[in-house]
């Protein structure tokens, strides 16, 4: 995303006068339910990768009403997020918490504010932009792409190191190197790819982003 | 027994040569026996999956599941979506959620469907095959075309995460689900029900983003089922499936650990019971060979 983009988008903003919590509300996916938060902490201990992310879904939540804009989008907690839904179904508030913290990387990301070169939300856009192409996900050009995402010298390096399990799975037919030359996808890929800019034509819309 | 008809959603991962084959393998084998007949979703597409959110957004997440939507509802009407990938069926239902409470939402994705000449009316069921086996089934009529045992092989049941959180299965508990334990006991093996790592995460899509992190998630996952005397991990789950059985050799080489314990579908433990060869029940797919198993598909 350009400098001028990330300018575009965060004028759109100026209506919030710094009250974040009603941006979020407003803006980001469920963000409606984040004032419901009571601050008991169970999503915190209830996360598997919670002793490796700097704000719990609990601290992000205060932080939002406490209006600290940059330290929430700027942290790279909701891109640990591992879609686990433990923090979901123990919040006694009833908090989509899983969905508020995605909602929030997406926001973030959108933004061109979220953690540069964060490696989830590295390989999540490679997800997104790899399953887009054909319709469906290509397995083998999508573990290549996430090898090689620092450089040809390290992509050669972790390739290497992980040629015994790639050899493994191609022997047990669940790896084709074929799909390198295409692979999977839907027939009407045109139909499917106008879906995807129309639902994304009115999301930037409704959002404010500016592609 | 009635025949029983589905419209199936397979997933990417279960496609030909894809990381989850062998899952696909079992579960046509395993409906044979059962005498259910899954109709693919013509064309369909890929559900987002669990880190979509973070390019793909809101809509767009929700507009692509609902194309899969109106083709099955235009094609095979009726027939309730049936998905074996615990992600794919987290997607699509999370989205008919979101639909069926919205009619806004509802309104925006016609309007993105539109864009391809489709449309959603908002009368699809969606459903995970462990559900459909359960609920329109059930664990007695599973037995009745059982042939063989699966007596003296302890199975830890690894549920997982998302066949169990958030939706999970009618009447389960999202801290101890038991219904893989009784699939375990229905077709004779020995289900460990303490086994603690059972609703654990394997880390996910993490698994390729943050590896060190998942890889421990995995270690315990595995050590676990040792811990409790299991001979093989069994899931529901192909992200699951890959993540607990492909990594262990990397662990051992890079923690000198000794894992080497196989990970099954199901499925696959189904089409042996059905008395399935081996090939039938995907078990060539394996990284870590599940011996036993294939000493009762030669019996």
């Amino acid at each position: 995303m350009s400098n001028a983009n990330v300018q575009a988008n965060l004028s759109n903003l100026a209506r919030y006068q710094n009250n974040f919590l009603r941006e979020v509300e407003e803006r980001v996916e469920e963000g409606h339910m984040v004032k419901m938060c009571m601050q008991c902490g169970v999503c915190a201990g209830s996360c598997p990768f919670g002793p490796d992310w700097e704000h719990s879904p609990q601290k992000i939540f205060m932080m939002i009403r406490a209006g600290k804009r940059e330290e929430v989008l700027g942290s790279d907690s909701m891109f640990m997020c591992t879609s686990c839904y433990n923090c979901i179904v123990r919040c006694p508030r009833e908090l989509p918490i899983t969905h508020i913290m995605h909602g929030l990387a997406n926001y973030a990301h959108r933004l061109g504010l979220a953690p540069k070169g964060q490696p989830t939300r590295v390989f999540a856009t490679m997800f997104w932009n790899n399953l887009t192409k054909k319709g469906r996900v290509n397995e083998l050009t999508l573990t290549l792409g996430l090898y090689f995402k620092d450089g040809l010298v390290s992509g050669i390096k972790t390739a290497l190191g992980m040629q015994s399990i790639g050899l493994a799975m191609l022997l047990a037919k669940r790896l084709n190197p074929m799909e390198i030359f295409g692979g999977h996808g839907v027939k009407d890929l045109k139909g499917f790819h106008a879906i995807v800019a129309k639902a994304k034509e009115i999301e930037d819309r409704k959002k404010g982003f500016t592609a | 027994m009635a025949k029983k008809e589905y419209a199936f959603y397979p997933g990417c991962s279960s496609q030909l040569k894809a990381s989850a084959s062998n899952y696909l393998v079992s579960t046509n084998a395993m409906c044979k026996a059962l005498d259910v007949k899954l109709t693919e979703i013509p064309d369909w597409n890929c559900c987002g999956a669990s880190v979509g959110y973070c390019e793909g957004g809101e809509l767009p997440r929700i507009a692509i599941n609902a194309r899969n939507f109106a083709q099955a509802e235009t094609h095979l009407p009726g027939q309730d979506i049936v998905a074996t990938c615990a992600a794919c069926w987290l997607g699509a239902r999370e989205s008919k959620e979101r639909l069926d409470a919205s009619s806004q939402l509802m309104k925006e994705t016609n309007e993105a469907l539109a864009a391809a000449g489709l449309h959603y009316k908002g009368e699809v069921n969606i459903r995970h095959m462990v559900e459909v086996l359960i609920e329109d089934f059930g664990y007695d009529e599973l037995k009745k075309p059982m042939k063989k045992s699966l007596e003296g092989i302890k199975f830890a049941g690894y549920v997982g995460c998302q066949t169990n959180r958030p939706f999970g299965i009618d009447g389960e508990s999202f801290e101890n689900p038991l219904y893989l334990d009784k699939m375990v006991e229905t077709f004779g093996g020995e289900a460990l029900t303490s086994y603690d790592q059972k609703v654990a995460c394997c880390g996910g899509a993490l698994a390729f983003s943050e590896p060190e992190k998942s890889q421990k998630q995995i270690r315990d996952i595995v050590e676990s089922a040792y811990d409790h005397g299991a001979e093989m991990i069994v899931t529901p789950c192909p992200l699951c499936q890959a993540n607990v059985e492909v990594y262990q050799s990397e662990i051992n080489k890079k923690q000198g650990t000794k894992l080497n314990m196989p990970v099954l579908y199901y499925s696959q433990l189904m089409t042996i019971a059905y008395g399935g060869s081996a090939k039938e029940a995907g078990l060539n797919g394996q990284l870590i060979r599940a011996e036993k198993l294939e000493r009762i598909a030669g019996k």
